[in-house]
């Protein structure tokens, strides 16, 4: 195992050979804004909120698909990054209809969350409003197409932890959306297990249980890392 | 088939066209077809038959002869005569060696000694008019699989690619990457397993260049991918082909199937050791297949979208292993270099950029259709002269180069060389070969939204900054084209330019803005323009 | 004593909202005094003005989802230096908005026609009833805003602290700002 030393916001820091500045940087302090990335599955680098400048390169890198290098210097929250991640969530508020007030997750959000963290007080660009589903055909579980980011949290934790491969995405750009197997209703699935991992890493009100009303949901993120301990070093260990 | 068959066939093969009294072309592709050469041929045939001619007039099909403006044309070996708008009731005169039914088709005959064609300079489309891409002993009278003969017998793998080196080739798909060091990197590999991908999506819009060649000499990317297969060390290719191009995807399938039955694809090449298959693989029509990472993706049954780079193809592509990916037009490039040597490639063209160019004119241009220009050729050369002009005596506004990607060039830079260097310079880019030129009624603010509105239907959907933004950015340019947009409008659109620009996944986001800012480069008057007399908006 | 420092003028609107963000102002309770110390407020929905007055800071609640509100509103922003919007529907549409993904029609039907008992008719023409707009928008998307204060409602304190700021001549904090 080869040890990499780093610069990160001008602070020294260490990682492991393959493991990303994303990693490195949150565990020694410096929490890069992310929303599609979750521990325990594989990283997309989709939502663009954790790119970061690196010194010598031109272009700015997804720090959670960018593994560490000898001597890098990075730079995670300068005043351009800042800018362009505000304005990114400028267009993902925009983007589907996320009324926080009305909504179970309303104060647990992860993006609710980002906009306080990066301080995005308003949208200067149009609503989009399109008109979507609420799929509530499942037993336990909705699923709110109103307020998805399309992070793929869900598919990938479904895909790779589960196994179950229950939901993908179809259509392409902005009327991309989320679905369970090909296409049917979440409660006629063949294939979910009805486990609620997805449930539990969607990072918005979008994936919810049942019977919650306005913020009451609340969701776990450690039984992930309990399956991923457990997994890799086959442990049982909260 | 050996290499000693394969010389056999091209001199039996030239002699028998040899003692024909005439073999007539009608083209075959795509835009001929579509305004009826299919019926032209047909009729054409039918004379032969009903003159009893059949011994010594040949009616076989062609590649793209490029003026598709003027089709269905039909070229004439004998006299070396071509024809435009030929109709089926001509097929008579043109089957008949007497010079006065000839002389009912004068109206028709085409100048081949005009600049469209004196000014053009043909390496990838040299095969169109003087084979028909049907028949695999035609692609070997002109040459063919001998680049492929002379490699496998005479060149090392790193030689081959010195040659390709040599000759300074770029990658024709867009980015212009040099071919030469992405076959090293490939080669360099040491996975056992290897894949050249030839990507034939071409999703520009108005494009038809790699359809052209793949339509009109398909053995020709065959031959160039099985050199390439030979440089790297892979033993499986595979075109990804856009499920729209209906004719050349037949065309492919015959030609493969001919080259596999002649041992000139499979498991030993002309009886050598190598080893090359090919597959097609067809796409379903998304522009961001086109993409490597997402085509790599799509070839491998996932859903067509791009990945991070590094790692790039050559290291980790296909299945993970090393995998060469080019352009149609990269790959029919390479037969001629291994045969004629990159130094005689390097020769045409300027200093950053060899070889020639493929471009597909659209718009108010005179000659519409499909022209090979040598590399540095001015916009002025490739519109007026060899494109002919604007036509009704418009004036020239600007041209479009590069396509969703590129940008809008006016008329102060018609002098500019066209290569890769010289375009970028100038805030465009070479592109794929799409040239589309505006006259003066062109609105240029419309035509940013028009490409932004494809980049908007065309994005995968995976990165908000794309996904979203080329929403917003197509909301504000309709919104300002409609005489609604406000200068907080335009502050936006610029933001949402660089946002794109600096942050998408990848280069379908990344160049995007292009068009919005060569608009607002040049024709930033426009703009204010729309402004200035716009109502509602803000305060 | 007092007059001599003439007091900032303030005033509070309503416009598309469910009055939440007023009620949420009123919680200021004891606090409205200190408010009062710091500030004149000129208009409120609950003052009787037939013209707008001059003002130096204007809260503002609501969406702008009708003729009338547009009208209002942009008559507001003459009159007014600095210019809040006062909770999600003003900064958002948020609820007020949630019609937006259906035509205005669609809308009036459902009020109107589907759920009513007695068949009045949809109100067309009617000075009483201002026509509504095509879409429902945030108020920064009609006129200049110059600060933004999230929350359905914010709260109390979040007022408070914002407005002690903002009078007292301080750039007011931005922690704590949160939609929802
Ligand atoms: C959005 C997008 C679309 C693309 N479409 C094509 C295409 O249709 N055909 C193509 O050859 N290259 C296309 N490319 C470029 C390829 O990614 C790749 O660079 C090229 O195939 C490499 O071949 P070359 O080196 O021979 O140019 C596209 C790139 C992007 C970003
Ligand atoms: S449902 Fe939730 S986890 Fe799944 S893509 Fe949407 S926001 Fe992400
Ligand atoms: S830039 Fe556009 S096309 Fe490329 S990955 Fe992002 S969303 Fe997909």
């Amino acid at each position: 195992m080869s040890v990499k030393t780093l610069t990160i916001d001008g602070k020294m820091v260490t990682g492991i050979a393959g493991e990303t500045i994303f990693n490195v940087a949150w565990n020694s302090g410096v929490r890069i804004p992310r929303l599609c990335h979750v521990g325990g599955v594989s990283d997309v680098g989709a939502c663009r909120l954790c790119l970061v400048e690196i010194e010598g390169q031109k272009k700015l890198m997804a720090s959670c698909m960018t593994n560490v290098e000898e001597g890098m210097v990075v730079r995670t929250n300068t005043e351009r990054l800042q800018s362009h991640r505000r304005l990114i969530l400028e267009l993902l508020f925009a983007e589907r209809n996320h009324i926080c007030a009305v909504c179970v997750m309303n104060g647990q959000c992860e993006l609710q969350d980002m906009a306080e963290e990066l301080g995005m007080d308003h949208v200067r660009m149009r609503y989009l409003f399109p008109k979507l589903e609420v799929d509530t055909s499942h037993e336990r579980f909705g699923l709110d197409h109103n307020r998805c980011i399309l992070c793929t949290r869900c598919v990938r934790v479904c895909d790779e932890v589960e196994g179950a491969h229950t939901w993908d995405l179809k259509g392409r750009g902005v009327n991309s959306l989320i679905i369970a197997d090909l296409g049917e209703p979440w409660g006629q699935s063949d294939t979910c297990t009805s486990c609620g991992k997805c449930v539990q890493v969607c990072p918005t009100g979008a994936l919810f249980s049942k019977g919650r009303t306005v913020g009451e949901m609340r969701k776990d993120r450690r039984f992930l890392k309990y399956i991923v301990t457990a997994r890799e070093k086959h442990q049982w260990i909260r | 088939m050996t290499i000693e068959e394969l010389s056999d066939i091209q001199e039996q093969e030239q002699a028998r066209q040899q003692k024909l009294a005439n073999r007539i072309y009608c083209c075959t592709a795509a835009g001929c077809v579509s305004c009826g050469a299919d019926r032209v041929r047909q009729s054409l045939h039918a004379e032969v038959k009903k003159a009893g001619l059949q011994e010594q007039v040949e009616v076989c099909g062609s590649g793209c002869m490029g003026l598709c403006s003027q089709g269905p044309l039909v070229r004439s070996a004998a006299d070396d005569a071509l024809y435009g708008h030929v109709s089926p009731e001509e097929a008579a005169a043109l089957v008949s060696g007497n010079p006065v039914d000839r002389q009912l088709l004068a109206g028709k005959r085409i100048d081949t000694t005009a600049p469209f064609f004196a000014l053009q300079h043909k390496i990838v489309l040299a095969n169109s008019g003087v084979m028909d891409p049907e028949i695999l002993n035609d692609y070997i009278a002109v040459g063919g699989y001998q680049a492929l003969a002379h490699a496998v017998t005479e060149l090392s793998p790193p030689e081959v690619i010195e040659e390709i080196k040599q000759s300074g080739l770029r990658g024709r798909g867009g980015a212009g990457y040099p071919t030469g060091l992405k076959w090293e990197l490939v080669a360099k590999q040491s996975s056992q397993i290897k894949y050249v991908v030839c990507n034939a999506d071409e999703g520009d819009p108005g494009a038809f260049m790699d359809r052209s060649v793949l339509e009109g000499d398909p053995h020709r990317v065959l031959e160039g991918m099985a050199l390439a297969g030979y440089a790297v060390g892979a033993q499986q290719g595979y075109i990804y082909v856009r499920g729209e191009y209906g004719l050349a995807i037949q065309r492919l399938q015959t030609a493969i199937k001919q080259a596999e039955r002649a041992d000139l694809l499979g498991n030993r090449v002309l009886g050598t050791g190598f080893q090359f298959r090919v597959d097609l693989r067809i796409g379903a029509g998304a522009f961001v297949c086109g993409e490597e990472t997402a085509l790599i993706a799509s070839i491998e049954g996932k859903r067509g979208q791009p990945r991070q780079r590094p790692p790039y193809p050559p290291e980790s592509g296909l299945w993970e292993r090393p995998t060469l990916i080019n352009n149609v037009e990269t790959f029919a490039n390479i037969p001629p270099i291994i045969a004629k040597g990159g130094e005689w490639f390097a020769s045409i063209g300027t200093a950053g950029s060899k070889g020639t160019k493929v471009f597909a004119l659209a718009g108010k241009i005179v000659n519409t259709g499909l022209i090979e220009a040598p590399m540095g050729a001015s916009l002025r050369t490739i519109i007026f002269d060899i494109g002919g002009g604007i036509p009704d005596g418009g004036r020239f506004k600007a041209a479009q180069t590069g396509g969703p990607s590129g940008g809008c060039i006016p008329e102060q830079f018609l002098d500019v060389p066209v290569d890769y260097e010289s375009l970028a310079k100038i805030g465009s880019i070479m592109g794929s070969g799409g040239l589309i030129v505006m006259d003066e009624s062109s609105d240029m603010v419309d035509v940013a939204r028009f490409f932004m509105e494809f980049c908007m239907d065309e994005s995968c959907g995976k990165c908000i900054p794309c996904r979203v933004g080329t929403v917003q950015m197509h909301d504000i340019l309709a919104r300002m084209t409609r005489g609604e947009g406000t200068p907080a409008d335009l502050d936006m659109l610029e933001q949402l330019c660089t946002l794109l620009r600096e942050t998408s996944l990848c280069g379908l986001g990344q160049t995007a803005p292009n068009p919005v800012l060569s608009t607002l480069r040049f024709f930033r008057h426009e703009y204010d323009a729309k402004l200035a007399a716009s109502r509602g908006g803000a305060q | 004593m007092d007059s001599l420092i003439k007091k900032p003028r303030l005033a509070t609107v309503w416009l598309g909202g469910c009055s939440g963000c007023h009620m949420s102002f009123l919680d200021l309770d004891e606090r409205l005094i200190d408010l009062h110390q710091m500030a004149e407020l000129c208009a409120s929905p609950l003052t009787d003005y037939k013209d707008f007055p001059e003002v130096d800071v204007t809260l503002v609640e609501g969406a702008v989802a009708n003729e009338e509100h547009l009208e209002h509103i942009r008559h507001i922003r003459k009159h007014t230096k600095l210019l809040i919007s006062f909770g999600d529907c003003a900064v958002t549409g948020n609820v007020t908005a949630l019609r937006n993904m259906f035509g205005v029609e669609e809308v009036l039907d459902r009020a109107y026609r589907e759920t009513s008992t007695q068949v009045i008719g949809i109100p067309r023409g009617n000075h009483a009833v201002p026509k509504l707009l095509d879409r429902v928008r945030p108020v920064h998307e009609v006129v200049k805003v110059d600060y933004f204060l999230q929350g359905c409602p914010p709260s109390a304190d979040k007022i408070y602290s914002f407005l002690m700021d903002l009078l007292a001549g301080r750039q007011p904090k931005v922690e704590e700002r949160r939609f929802g």
